[in-house]
């Protein structure tokens, strides 16, 4: 790599605020920038010895158009394979949509082009988003940059292993119940999923339009601060994006005297192991040390929350992926007469995670059921809510948990749906309360990392943030060992 | 409530999902061993939460049921040109009775 390659790589290495001060100041052309970045595409995806995170690189041209302004110029990123970009396919990782490429682009795309970043590519992900290990993926999985036998998390595994491999300082990912927080644990870097309503969904390939969001991960908090606040606001093609302005996420590491930080006692249990549980102390320890106070409190339905999800997000998803049929989108089989088309192009179009979701989400919205299941999990889903408002009114400001149950698991080590539905256990309550989440490295276990999680209320991201500025700051290295 | 092969059948075909005999079994496994675990939320009482849950719904705020300008990839007069108060004007298919004639 020549001279002005290394230097390149290396600012991508400091993170997207030193890009994008480079860029705007002429001491580095976008170009270089967006070179380096291909060439860490290159290095990591050597046949034989991929990471398989990155589906389909943006060319040059395409890719730096006027990028030499803005809070991101210049500033590569990569984007999930369900978020609508201009020229790129969107193909959601599925056959059904293999090599489909979207008309309109997201407003979220749209807003990081605008701010002057440079999209370097689209990434793996598991099909339609449903997964927690990117193992559900039509192009096979993406593997853990920092142990190749293991997975990287998902669903936005790919965004989450283009950024701790340094393709990019700044990934958008997606969350329906964890998908953005647990690979950023798993792949020890800043994984952030912000208050529904906060950022448009518009452009966003609807998983549970009741949960879903977009998510933003970065190497440190400080990108995962920039990018989440670039990609905020109100937006006329989604209307449950807010109206509320946007308050400024970044902020530098400072006290945090008066802050009170809730500990739920349901996200510590017996089964947690001893070194993520000695971590976590560790992460409420600095946070003690920055002057706040911690407090033991209670989330008591927090066990419901994964048979609650895994009722709502399939129910919504059936609907929602009634789309593709092999007449609007993507790939169509043959049959005889327009029902067996159907049937046979969804059939083969969609991967067997997919179909179980459908059939499961059909299954609980049908005759005779719906009462029973769907009802009935919108009701607890309430009491969810209920119990985060009741903590919150109680004078906590944050709450602390481990991100995951565990660290990264080994590649097809878990076959049983309902196993791997259990590894999203501490990040589901956010999505189906609608509160702001983000998951941040405090540590390893075995050289894997282990993420800890601060949760807010609705629209507190800049009171989320200013701790994980300061926790991030107070364990230094700490975090990465 | 146990899900059998024909719930699956029945659920597969309004989900317009083709099954293959082969897999069928093993959904049915699969789902009622999910399922198994939904089974938790009868026991929780939830009263209340219903119709708070209902209110959260109707609360939803929309906008104006108005058409407004979406930015597309290639613009509209490329692949469609002719327009007559708002309707496109495409050729009329051979299906149509005076096929050949042009709207």
């Amino acid at each position: 790599m020549s001279a002005s390659g290394d230097a390149a790589a290396r600012l991508i290495d400091d993170g997207a605020a030193a890009v994008a001060a480079a860029v705007r100041d002429g001491r580095m052309k976008s170009e270089d920038v967006f070179a380096a970045a291909l060439g860490r595409v290159r290095d990591t995806h050597v046949a034989g010895d991929s990471l398989n995170a990155v589906l389909a690189v943006a060319s040059a041209d395409d890719a730096l158009e006027g990028r030499r302004a803005g809070a991101l110029a210049g500033v590569p990123v990569a984007v999930k394979d369900n978020i609508a970009t201009l020229t790129l396919p969107t193909g959601c990782a599925s056959r059904i949509l293999s090599g489909w490429v979207s008309p309109y682009e997201a407003t979220v795309v749209r807003k990081l082009r605008d701010a002057g970043a440079v999209v370097v590519g689209k990434t793996n992900m598991d099909e339609f988003a449903m997964g927690s290990s990117t193992e559900n993926s039509a192009y096979g999985p993406s593997l853990n940059p920092l142990d190749r036998t293991r997975v990287p998390g998902g669903s936005s595994g790919g965004s989450a292993v283009a950024v701790a491999a340094g393709i990019a300082p700044i990934a958008l990912g997606s969350e329906t119940g964890g998908s953005v927080r647990q690979p950023a644990a798993f792949c020890g870097i800043v994984g952030v999923k912000p208050t529904y309503g906060r950022v448009s969904r518009f452009g966003l390939v609807a998983f549970a339009s009741s949960l879903d969001a977009v998510g933003v991960f970065g190497r440190t908090v400080d990108d995962a601060a920039l990018g989440t606040e670039i990609i905020s606001g109100h937006d006329v093609n989604d209307s449950t994006s807010s109206v509320r302005e946007v308050p400024s996420m970044q902020a530098a590491a400072g006290r945090l005297d008066g802050l009170v930080v809730g500990v739920p006692k349901e996200y510590f249990p017996e089964s947690l192991p001893q070194g993520m549980r000695d971590r976590c102390e560790r992460a409420l320890e600095a946070l003690r040390s920055r002057g706040a106070t911690t407090r033991e409190v209670s989330l008591p339905h927090t066990s419901l929350a994964i048979p609650v999800y895994y009722i709502i997000a399939p129910a919504e998803a059936s609907a929602n992926l009634a789309r593709f049929d092999g007449v609007r989108y993507g790939m169509r089989m043959e049959g005889e007469g327009v029902r067996e088309m159907y049937e046979a192009t969804r059939a083969n179009g969609f991967g067997p995670e997919v179909t179980r979701r459908i059939l499961l989400g059909t299954y609980v919205l049908s005759a005779g059921y719906y009462d029973a299941y769907y009802r009935k999990a919108q009701e607890v889903r309430a009491l969810i809510a209920r119990d985060f408002e009741r903590v919150f009114a109680d004078g906590v400001d944050l709450l602390f948990t481990p991100t995951t149950p565990s660290p990264a698991f080994k590649l097809g080590a878990i076959s049983d749906p309902y196993e791997m539905y259990l590894s999203d256990i501490f990040t589901v309550t956010a999505n189906l309360a609608g509160i702001p989440a983000m998951s941040l490295p405090i540590g390893r276990v075995d050289g894997l990392p282990v993420g800890g999680q601060l949760l807010a209320n609705h629209f507190a991201e800049p009171v989320m943030f200013r701790a994980a500025y300061a926790l991030e700051d107070a364990l230094g290295m700490e975090a990465h060992k | 409530m146990a899900v059998t092969p024909d719930d699956v059948r029945h659920v597969a075909q309004l989900a317009r999902l083709g099954i293959p005999d082969a897999t069928l079994a093993t959904y049915v496994e699969q789902l009622n061993g999910i399922l198994l675990h939904m089974d938790a939320l009868q026991a929780v009482p939830t009263s209340g939460a219903a119709a708070e849950a209902e209110a959260e719904a109707a609360g939803m705020r929309l906008r104006a049921d108005s058409p407004g300008p979406v930015p597309l990839a290639t613009a509209r007069e490329k692949f469609a040109p002719r327009m007559l108060d708002g309707f496109f004007l495409v050729p009329r298919l051979a299906t149509h009775e005076d096929a050949g004639e042009e709207s």
